[in-house]
């Protein structure tokens, strides 16, 4: 028990420490594949320092809210966090909160952000938090999809279970984890910000819709919410890792296995990352009123995934 | 033997005639190869009168009384059809409606046309009578949009879509019944064998079998012009030549009908209950309502008389559903009338719109003026179709109603009102049509009306009188469909 | 879940097929629907090359063979010409936009899969799962039929709704007699010739392969 306690908080910790590390593989490969020279791996974490050594400004009129919002946000992303399995899947905590908590707390932290965003009544925020919403709502529903196919797959909707059972199987082609694969991905792609519906290195185009929402946000507010963006980022990859490729994590009281995990997970998420950043190299961002048609799409395949596995996998 | 003769014949004459080209003779090659075709059928319902029904070539063509007479009558309805467009093409053609490259088109496309009905009659096989069926359609689609006006190829279109779309659903009924057969026969070409189908329907799966008739009623039931999937019909047969409404009208749908009832008797075999026979009362009785009510708007003549083959469809497929000796017999009766009749009024409207150069009912008035032929024919013609005794439609029409008043009177009603109805509006706009006045001088040429009559005069002397041995051979055909 | 490894493979391919399906749904560009075409024709000769190779059916190579020369090459191929002579490759916007006919596909894949599954259940191949796929192919393809307004997505539509009863056919009884077969392929080929000259016809006579313009003949 106390192993799993002590495990569950690196695990935690190691999310939280790792994950600007992760949003700066991307930015390098993304710079490498685009031609210009890359900044330094650990360029986040300079900014995050940077950021909290500034003195926070704050509007007039901005409520109390304005200002827990960031920790609030930053602290759903933990929690989120813990409760995927990285490294090891002896985790204390997963009870408390199988896969439709954790769209929960995704969805808390959006609420926040959402509420922060309008609360100064800046145009460009209520406009932002307009938009997340619409693409939150599409992309709510095709997660849920998505964790429900795992889900029937394996009989339960707690991740640890469900990466055992998807890790320990004897090796088949599941057409319907396909499906629930690439939808993930559209999934995470636009739950992230990224490329094609959103761009997440500018804030200055009409389309944009994370950026929209932080304008206000200065010092050490920014650096928590930047903290937090790299996290959800990070978990939403150990997420994808957990479900599609859950080879290689540690099963329950196995601690010996967990250098290798540790390095097994080091190896996908850098191999993800590369991916991404490759994606979003070679896709342009789509025009805003098309990222419902997007999301859509990943809603179908999400659905279509889960009816394909009652057909053919039952 | 003559089997193949009957088949070869129009695939051949087909095949020449596009060979051959636009020659002067092309019309009189057309006639030729459908006589022949018809001599053949004539030899072949001698054979079957004479030693009952027959397999073919390894158990591929099966004849029996049922299709033999639906052979001898295509035969005979494409030969007529053939005699009246030999004239009647070569007057459009003076028109200027069409030119000596589509006429070559439209005899080639007629005998292979000729050729893929024969061939869904006469095939043992339910998937070749599919494959038989979409050629026919095939062959038709060009047909329909020969003139290439807007309003045909739109017609055109609408029909290959429509019934492109049907055909595909049958395809899937022939899929499903082939796997309800494949069980019982084993896998292999001779599982879908009408015959061995018919050997061992008692042993197919239930519900798959009515699955697949829902499927292959809707599907061929789209090319029987069955409401509510009859929307090609009207356009088909007002915007194509009419030697072509003719054949569709009088031919096509039978053939059409024919591959329901194929399936029907496998069906009722297979379920032992009335699922099949309601299911196309129900449909036939809503094409007879249906069209009865759309007649009374139309302004074009053609495409009144393809409401009246709905009309008359659905009164058939309405006859089959209930099923039963007498029910059958009439069925078979008002098939052979209505074909006959038909494809007479087709003819006599074709030289009477050629000769007003239009086809909308105002504009063609007092032909018993200018060409009493042509007057007396369509007024004889629609009188026989309206069921005017003593007419062969009469009898047929009266054999229905008395075995619906029988068996199912809650459905009479409906079908004396639609009948009503059709009589009312289709006689009140034909009168003016024949008897009114006119400034149109007198017909130049003497029309090729021959068929019309031949036509009229054998539905009226099976009015009178049925021969013995034809009255046997229905009776024999509606045995055959489960009396 | 104990299936060899081809029958996952064809079943993944099965997948596949539905999920092009509805690509073509949302497809806008001829072009697009054009390709998606000879994917899934790609798609349905494979899964039939690899249903004949495990279950031994040899007449099955036949089907696969035939679909692969007609439906892969040479059907995608006259229509790629026939969209570069009419130059009709532009974004086509269906008359239903595109998520609603998204969502009644959904409905009618749910639809397929039960109306599927009595049958299926009866079967006594070792494909049968994959007739609800099939099934569910015909109707989307039927939507799509429904949805669009040009000539040339119709006939695609059309092939589309034939390769899936194709499949319906491979799956719940390993195929059809080869005869038939044959017949239906060749009535296939021939209804896309002349619906190639059709096509040229309308477009001779219309100006636009735009059917909106075919509204002449309605009941009044």
């Amino acid at each position: 028990m106390s192993t799993g306690i002590l495990l569950q908080l690196a695990q935690t910790l190691l999310a939280i420490l790792l994950a600007p590390l992760l949003m700066g593989w991307v930015n390098q490969c993304r710079a490498w594949l685009q031609g210009r020279s890359a900044p330094p791996i650990t360029q986040p974490y300079r900014t995050l320092k940077k950021l909290f050594h500034k003195d926070a400004v704050i509007a007039h009129h901005a409520s109390p809210l304005f200002r827990f919002a960031p920790y609030m946000i930053f602290a759903c992303m933990a929690l989120a966090a813990g409760i995927v399995p990285t490294i090891a899947n002896d985790l204390p905590f997963s009870p408390a909160a199988d896969v439709i908590a954790l769209v929960g707390i995704f969805a808390l932290a959006r609420v926040f952000l959402a509420l922060a965003a309008m609360d100064i009544g800046s145009a460009f925020g209520t406009l932002g938090a307009r938009r997340e919403m619409l693409v939150s709502f599409l992309a709510e529903p095709a997660l849920l999809m998505v964790f429900f196919t795992a889900s029937l797959i394996s009989q339960s909707t707690q991740l640890p279970i469900i990466v055992q059972t998807l890790a320990h199987r004897e090796f088949a082609i599941y057409p319907s984890l396909a499906f629930a694969a690439v939808a993930f991905w559209m999934i995470s792609v636009a739950e992230n910000a990224r490329i094609p519906v959103d761009n997440p290195s500018t804030h200055l185009e009409l389309t944009m819709i994370h950026e929209a929402m932080i304008l206000e946000y200065s010092a050490r507010h920014l650096a928590l919410i930047e903290w937090a963006v790299a996290l959800k980022l990070f978990t939403y990859s150990a997420l994808g890792v957990a479900l599609f490729l859950p080879w290689g994590i540690a099963a329950q009281g196995d601690v010996a296995a967990l250098p290798l995990a540790l390095l097994a997970m080091v190896a996908k998420l850098l191999l993800g990352g590369a991916v991404l950043a490759f994606l979003e190299t070679i896709s342009a961002k789509v025009r805003l009123f098309r990222a419902p048609e997007f999301l859509g799409t990943a809603f179908l395949l999400a659905v279509l995934g889960m009816l394909i596995h009652f057909l053919l996998e039952v | 033997m003559e089997i193949y003769w009957l088949l070869g014949i129009p695939l051949t004459g087909g095949i020449f005639l596009a060979l051959w080209g636009c020659r002067k003779h092309a019309p009189e090659i057309n006639a030729l190869v459908s006589f022949l075709t018809l001599l053949a059928a004539a030899l072949l319902t001698h054979r079957i009168i004479d030693q009952g029904p027959m397999m073919v070539g390894a158990g591929w063509f099966f004849i029996d009384s049922f299709n033999v007479f639906l052979v001898a009558l295509t035969a005979f309805v494409a030969f007529t059809t053939a005699l009246f467009s030999r004239p009647y093409m070569r007057i459009e053609q003076e028109h200027g409606k069409l030119n000596a490259q589509r006429l070559r088109l439209y005899h080639s496309s007629y005998q292979i046309f000729i050729a893929a009905m024969l061939l869904a009659l006469t095939t043992n096989n339910m998937g070749i009578l599919w494959v038989a069926m979409e050629a026919a359609t095939l062959a038709t689609v060009l047909l329909v949009s020969l003139y290439r006006t807007p309003a045909s190829l739109e017609a055109a279109w609408k029909y290959f879509i429509l019934c492109g779309v049907g055909i595909a659903l049958a395809l899937f009924g022939t899929i499903l019944l082939y796997f309800a057969a494949e069980k019982v026969l084993g896998s292999g070409g001779t599982a879908l064998l009408w015959t061995h189908l018919n050997g061992v329907k008692a042993q197919l799966e239930p519900t798959v079998l009515s699955l697949a008739f829902v499927f292959l009623l809707v599907g061929y039931g789209t090319k029987v012009g069955l409401a509510p999937l009859h929307s090609w019909l009207p356009d088909a047969h007002a915007e194509g030549p009419t030697p072509v409404s003719a054949v569709l009208s009088g031919l096509l749908l039978n053939v059409a009908l024919y591959a329901v009832m194929r399936s029907k008797v496998l069906v009722d075999g297979a379920l032992g209950n009335d699922m099949a026979g309601n299911l196309m009362m129900g449909f036939g009785l809503l094409s007879v309502v249906l069209a009865a009510f759309l007649i009374k708007r139309q302004t074009d003549v053609k495409r009144m008389f393809a409401y009246s083959s709905i009309e008359h469809m659905g009164l058939i497929t309405f006859a089959f559903g209930m099923g039963g000796a007498v029910a059958n017999f009439a069925a078979l009766l008002h098939m052979t009338m209505h074909s006959l009749t038909k494809s007479a009024i087709f003819f006599a409207v074709g030289h009477a719109t050629q000769k007003a150069g239009t086809q909308l009912m105002d504009g063609i008035r007092g032909l018993i003026k200018t060409n009493p032929t042509i007057g007396w024919g369509l007024m004889l013609g629609t009188v026989a179709i309206l069921g005017v005794p003593p007419f062969g439609v009469f009898a047929s029409e009266f054999l229905i109603i008395t075995t619906a008043m029988h068996e199912h009177p809650w459905a009479t009603p409906f079908l004396l009102l639609a009948l009503g109805v059709a009589f009312a509006s289709i006689f009140g706009k034909v009168q003016p049509m024949v008897f009114g006045e006119t400034e149109l001088p007198k017909l130049p040429y003497q029309p090729a009306l021959t068929p019309v009559f031949l036509h009229l005069g054998l539905v009226l002397m099976l009015g009178l009188f049925i021969p013995p041995y034809l009255a046997a051979w229905y009776r024999q055909a509606a045995q055959l469909l489960g009396g | 879940m104990t299936l060899t490894y081809h029958l996952q493979i064809v079943n993944l391919l099965a997948a596949l097929l539905l999920l092009i399906s509805f690509a073509m749904l949302s497809q806008r560009r001829i072009v697009g629907l054009v390709t998606l075409f000879a994917w899934q024709g790609a798609a349905l000769a494979l899964s039939t090359a690899i249903v004949a190779w495990s279950t031994d059916q040899h007449h099955l190579y036949y089907s696969a063979a035939i679909t692969l020369v007609l439906k892969v090459v040479a059907m995608p191929w006259y229509f790629y010409r026939l969209v570069r002579k009419l130059d009709v490759n532009r974004v086509v916007e269906p008359m239903i936009n595109i998520p609603t006919t998204m969502l009644i596909g959904i409905v009618l894949v749910i639809f397929a899969f039960n109306l599927a599954l009595p049958i299926s259940e009866m079967s006594g191949t070792v494909t049968r799962s994959t007739l609800g796929i099939a099934l569910a192919c015909v109707l989307l393809a039927f939507l799509m039929m429904i949805t669009r307004s040009k000539a040339i997505p119709l006939v695609i539509g059309f092939l589309a709704m034939e390769n899936g009863l194709f499949f319906a056919a491979t799956s719940a009884t390993y195929g059809m007699p080869l005869v038939v077969e044959l017949g239906v392929a060749l009535d296939v080929l021939v209804g896309v010739f002349v619906l190639g000259i059709f096509i040229f016809q309308i477009r001779e006579t219309f100006d636009s392969l735009d059917l909106k313009h075919m509204e002449k003949l309605k009941e009044r």
